[in-house]
């Protein structure tokens, strides 16, 4: 814990407010905008034919696109997607994947080598290609985007927690719980998943940067969100086709995500340094 | 010997799974697989030739069956679209995602390894600090929206290359930097780690003890030894740079495999998507399984342990 009183002129540095400070509000407002979006006086989808492809300016501080909709409010829309894809996604695949990697670990055996393998099949599908043929297959929306993201997200956490079980249940603690009489359930619940819990953190912090990044790219492909749902994604590739007469409609909601996806990566380095560090200590 | 045949063993097992999943993705589409991909004004009587082709009547395991004698045979079925054989069609897009994934492979380490050698080199300067700093950039800014960019300032703004499309080396430029820029930020990280892991051994210290200068003791002796764990990450990048290759493609309009998923995605030509994500994916797991065995066999301290 003496990690936390080093020098506290470091701690507001130049180095914490551009790794820890900033990433931090950045974080914080996507949560507000994504929980609010729903009750600001937003009209995202509002079609004005007099600010079609209009500049950031006076008018409207960040410009409309090829259908004069606001860029600032389809900006906030598209967060709010984002958020919830994020959410959903990490929430059903770190809780899947854990409870899949954990049993499978601590049982070992047959059903072990089968969600090995299992798993083997599922890495064999590179990056985001998998969640490409689901989503088109399933058809566009946000619950299909939501749920091709899981079938492929869930794999890392399995892998992750079945690793971590099968190093700590010959630990003496479990032993002990064991020759207690414990049974399987109280042993995972109690005595592994606490220690569990500190790197499945950490994977699922860098994987929100994933899955913004994916959910985008989704959009981008016209596999996301139905228009005129707003996405990051749909609005880039919306933008894509203006570049030349209006490069706002890429750059403002491009500067948006790579805001948020850069800073969930930064704010997850700290907490792995910051994890690690407590680890060694023990 | 028995390494390699167990290798190749669990890699057999791996690509069955695949086919297994490649094959269920035509029954995970919504309602009747041939009315969404005919469309709802569909004659019945075309329906049905359709289904029959497609084997759909047939109850599930035997369509599996005729499936695998189908593959083994290298006939992947027939675009509903163009009505091709789809091996064709694979055939005819192979080179040009080959030739960007190899240059942005080429653009990725010509990057990464002056990086992540200068980060090592100068640990915790404001050079390692930069270099680092670019590399978060590189993996936080995805493709999608970096070809739009880099389209904007050089092909739009600059006109130094084209826009779009494949038509000679210049406009092999911008895709290759777009693709290998994550792979780039990746590699250059792992470049550095492994170094500096390297420059902490013993006989890096003998190099320099007898007297060698920085730059005979990092190329000659270090940086051959932090090579290995550096190709291995190669190959398992190799997927995510496939991948990548199917949403820059369609940023650029790039005639390969990946703008055919999601042309046939769009036309709902589904015996389409599903051969191109199992050649993807077959691709990915032979890459890797060779990495793995050239790991094995580079490294003699793998060589002797895996084999004992």
């Amino acid at each position: 814990m003496d990690t936390t009183v080093t020098s506290k002129s470091s701690r507001f540095g130049l180095a914490s407010i551009l790794g820890l400070w900033l990433p931090l509000i950045v974080i914080v407002l996507w949560a507000l905008v994504a929980l609010t979006a729903s009750f600001l006086p937003l009209a995202p989808d509002q079609i004005a034919l007099e600010h079609i492809l209009l500049p950031p300016g006076s008018e409207l501080w960040l410009g409309a696109d090829d259908l004069g909709r606001s860029l600032a409010e389809r900006t906030l829309a598209g967060a709010q997607t984002s958020f919830i894809v994020a959410l959903w996604v990490v929430l059903v695949s770190a809780v899947a994947g854990t409870a899949i990697g954990t049993f499978s670990g601590y049982l070992g055996g047959r059903w072990d080598l089968l969600v090995v393998r299992i798993i083997d099949i599922f890495l064999a599908f590179p990056g985001i290609l998998l969640a490409i043929a689901l989503a088109g297959i399933l058809g566009p929306g946000i619950e299909n985007v939501v749920i091709a993201l899981s079938v492929v997200g869930w794999v890392g956490y399995a892998r992750l927690a079945r690793a971590q079980v099968l190093s700590l249940k010959h630990r003496e603690h479990v032993q002990a719980a064991i020759a207690l009489g414990a049974g399987p359930g109280r042993i995972v619940f109690r005595h592994l998943l606490p220690l569990l819990m500190a790197p499945l953190i950490v994977e699922a912090s860098f994987g929100i940067a994933g899955i913004v990044i994916a959910e985008a790219g989704l959009s981008f492909l016209g596999l996301g969100v139905q228009p005129p749902e707003a996405s990051w994604g749909s609005m880039i590739r919306d933008g894509a086709r203006y570049l030349l007469v209006a490069p706002h409609m890429v750059l403002v909601p491009g500067v948006a995500l790579m805001l948020v996806v850069l800073s969930v990566n930064l704010l997850g380095d700290r907490l792995r340094d910051k994890l690690d560090v407590r680890n060694r200590k023990r | 010997m028995p390494l390699l045949i167990s290798r190749l063993a669990s890699a057999a097992v791996v690509i069955f799974g695949v086919l297994v999943l490649v094959f269920l993705l035509i029954h995970l589409v919504p309602g009747d697989p041939v009315e969404v991909m005919l469309g709802e004004s569909a004659q019945a009587a075309d329906r049905e030739a359709l289904r029959q082709s497609l084997g759909l009547d047939q109850p599930l395991l035997s369509q599996f069956i005729t499936y695998l004698g189908n593959i083994a045979q290298f006939d992947l079925g027939t675009s509903l679209h163009s009505k091709r054989p789809i091996s064709d069609i694979l055939l005819e897009r192979l080179p040009a995602t080959l030739e960007l994934a190899l240059a942005a492979l080429l653009v990725a380490v010509l990057v990464a390894f002056p990086l992540g050698v200068m980060a090592a080199v100068k640990k915790d300067s404001a050079w390692d600090h930069g270099a680092m700093a670019v590399s978060l950039l590189g993996v936080s800014i995805p493709n999608f929206l970096m070809g739009p960019i880099l389209i904007l300032v050089f092909a739009v703004w600059l006109g130094w290359f084209p826009v779009s499309g494949r038509d000679g080396l210049a406009s092999l430029v911008l895709p290759a930097i777009t693709l290998g820029t994550a792979m780039a930020a990746i590699l250059s990280r792992m470049v550095r780690a492994t170094l500096l892991e390297v420059l902490g051994e013993d006989y890096i210290r003998t190099a320099r003890a007898k007297g060698l200068g920085p730059g005979a003791v990092i190329w000659r002796h270090a940086l051959r030894n932090a090579l290995l764990p550096v190709i291995t990450l190669l190959g398992l990048q190799l997927g995510a740079l496939l991948a990548g290759a199917v949403i820059t493609e369609a940023v650029f309009s790039w005639p390969g495999i990946g703008q055919l998923v999601i042309e046939a995605i769009q036309r709902r030509d589904y015996p389409v998507v599903q051969a191109c994500v199992l050649l993807i994916s077959v691709t990915y797991v032979l890459v890797n399984t060779l990495t793995d065995m050239a790991y094995g066999w580079f490294d003699p301290r793998i060589r002797m342990g895996g084999a004992g």
